[in-house]
């Protein structure tokens, strides 16, 4: 029953929204709107454990002495925040907007900078010309650089070159991953919906 | 909010005819899938083709048993349990921690979502109990770190600086955190191997991981890997309709060139 139950649960549901999407009748628009809310709840609550599983794990590990600084830095935000809130809400004006605005985004777009140099290195390593492929890559990403820089205006035939790159052996290829991807979705989705795949129940037996 | 939805489409019938070619095309699919999946002769004569990403996933794991070194594996930001990438990804981490149970070897597995990380920790306390090493089970090891993007992204970055996982598993669906963890795990000089549905971050785990599982791979290796006949059989179902697609391709370029060169539209019922 333990298993049965949300193998039930999933087959109806699956089912429910593969047939309502295929109708625009006002009560299939409402089960479309509806259902996804149900998701909003059990998220909800899902949240709270794992907030609880964020401070146990953090807490253990300062009195373990595993990491400290770091975890102190983890546990005294969470705490602040929640009190901020608490005390003065979150509208604007407020201490807790001001610190998401003067702290958290910095501290967001700090680690989202760091992209730039990531891209830099991989490049590095992914252009060295050391087979044919890794060659006509470099070829095809120096012309496409080029292309992109007030260098390319020198040559009348490089953004053409760089767009017909693009839309066609780069867009082709893409496609055809595209193809596998929903292939591999719509298979995977039917396994869930008639219960063959059961991982997500934490497995077969 | 909803009624003035309903008043403004009271006279619409339960079909939509605009999706009549969508429902026949999935109705095809789902019978391709449910032929292959349920008929004994299709599961019984199966081959997957060698993936080196599936074959490096024991190497990976015995490296990171030798150098008495965590595995680290994450599902990326992009994706939530109802992806199917979400789905495929779980497959990799039930037979990883099975492996990892058997050989004691720490798996670390953070989540930006509560939802995952419930799942992620059922999966794998199962995996331990049929390894047979229940004990070695430690749920504060699947954790969930953060919400954001970048808060995820910097949490799981700190996890593989301070703790130098020998092997790092980035199955899932990822977005702009990938190139960032990945070229992090490729700095401490980990084995990696990614996999995901964004063929944008596709492009960046091919130049900084050791093994990446490309679109459909990253489905068809976690049945493989998952053991389970009837979820092989239906990767045979991903080629019958990939076969099936390739020859639509090719009659819509035939149909298309003589279009072009007749300047008519004589085979105008392509046009569905």
């Amino acid at each position: 029953m333990e298993r049965r139950l949300p193998l039930l649960v999933c087959f109806v549901s699956g089912l429910l929204m593969f047939i309502m999407y295929f109708s625009s009748h006002p009560t299939a628009r409402l089960i479309n709107l509806t259902v996804p809310l149900y998701w909003q709840i059990v998220f909800a609550f899902t949240l709270i454990i794992g907030v609880a599983s964020y401070l146990r794990n953090n807490v253990r590990g300062i009195k373990k002495g595993e990491s400290r600084p770091y975890r102190i830095v983890s546990v005294g935000g969470f705490v602040t925040m929640v009190a901020v809130a608490a005390i003065w809400g979150i509208k604007a004006d407020t201490p807790f907007m001001w610190i998401f605005e003067n702290i958290q985004i910095p501290m967001q777009s700090t680690v989202f900078a760091l992209l730039a140099f990531f891209v830099a290195s991989a490049s590095f390593r992914g252009f060295r010309a050391r087979s044919i492929p890794a060659t006509i890559l470099l070829i095809t990403a120096l012309l496409i650089l080029l292309s992109r820089t007030p260098l390319g205006n020198l040559f009348d035939f490089l953004p053409d070159l760089a767009d017909w790159l693009r839309n066609y052996p780069s867009m082709s290829a893409r496609r055809a991953i595209l193809v596998g991807i929903g292939l591999g979705s719509l298979t995977t989705s039917l396994r869930v919906i008639i219960g063959i795949e059961r991982t997500w129940l934490g497995g077969d037996k | 909010m909803l009624f003035p939805v309903l008043a403004t489409t009271a006279n619409v019938g339960w079909f939509d005819p605009d999706k009549l070619w969508t429902l026949i095309a999935a109705l095809v699919a789902i019978v391709i899938v449910l032929y292959t999946t349920y008929h004994r002769k299709s599961r019984d004569k199966f081959k997957v083709r060698q993936i080196a990403g599936i074959s490096a996933v024991e190497d990976a794991i015995g490296r990171a048993t030798e150098m008495a070194r965590p595995i680290l594996f994450t599902p990326g930001w992009g994706g939530d349990i109802q992806r199917p990438t979400t789905i495929a990804s779980m497959n990799f981490l039930s037979h990883i921690a099975e492996k990892t149970a058997s050989y004691d070897c720490t798996l670390i597995y953070p989540t930006h979502d509560p939802v995952i990380m419930t799942v992620a920790q059922e999966v794998v306390r199962e995996s331990y109990v049929r390894a047979g090493h229940a004990d070695r089970y430690r749920e504060d090891n699947i954790s969930y770190v953060s919400s954001t993007q970048f808060g995820y992204a910097a949490a799981v970055d700190g996890l593989i600086s301070r703790q130098k996982p020998a092997s790092i598993f980035l199955l899932g669906t990822f977005e702009a955190e990938s190139l960032i963890l990945a070229e992090t795990g490729n700095s401490i000089g980990a084995i990696q191997i990614a996999g995901t549905d964004s063929t944008i971050q596709l492009s960046f785990f091919i130049v900084a991981c050791d093994f990446t599982l490309i679109g459909e791979e990253l489905f068809a290796a976690s049945g493989y890997l998952s053991g389970n006949r009837s979820i092989l059989a239906s990767v045979r179902a991903q080629d019958i309709l990939k076969v099936i697609i390739i020859v639509l391709l090719m009659v819509a370029v035939v149909v298309a060139s003589i279009n072009e060169i007749s300047g008519e539209q004589l085979l105008g019922w392509w046009g569905f």
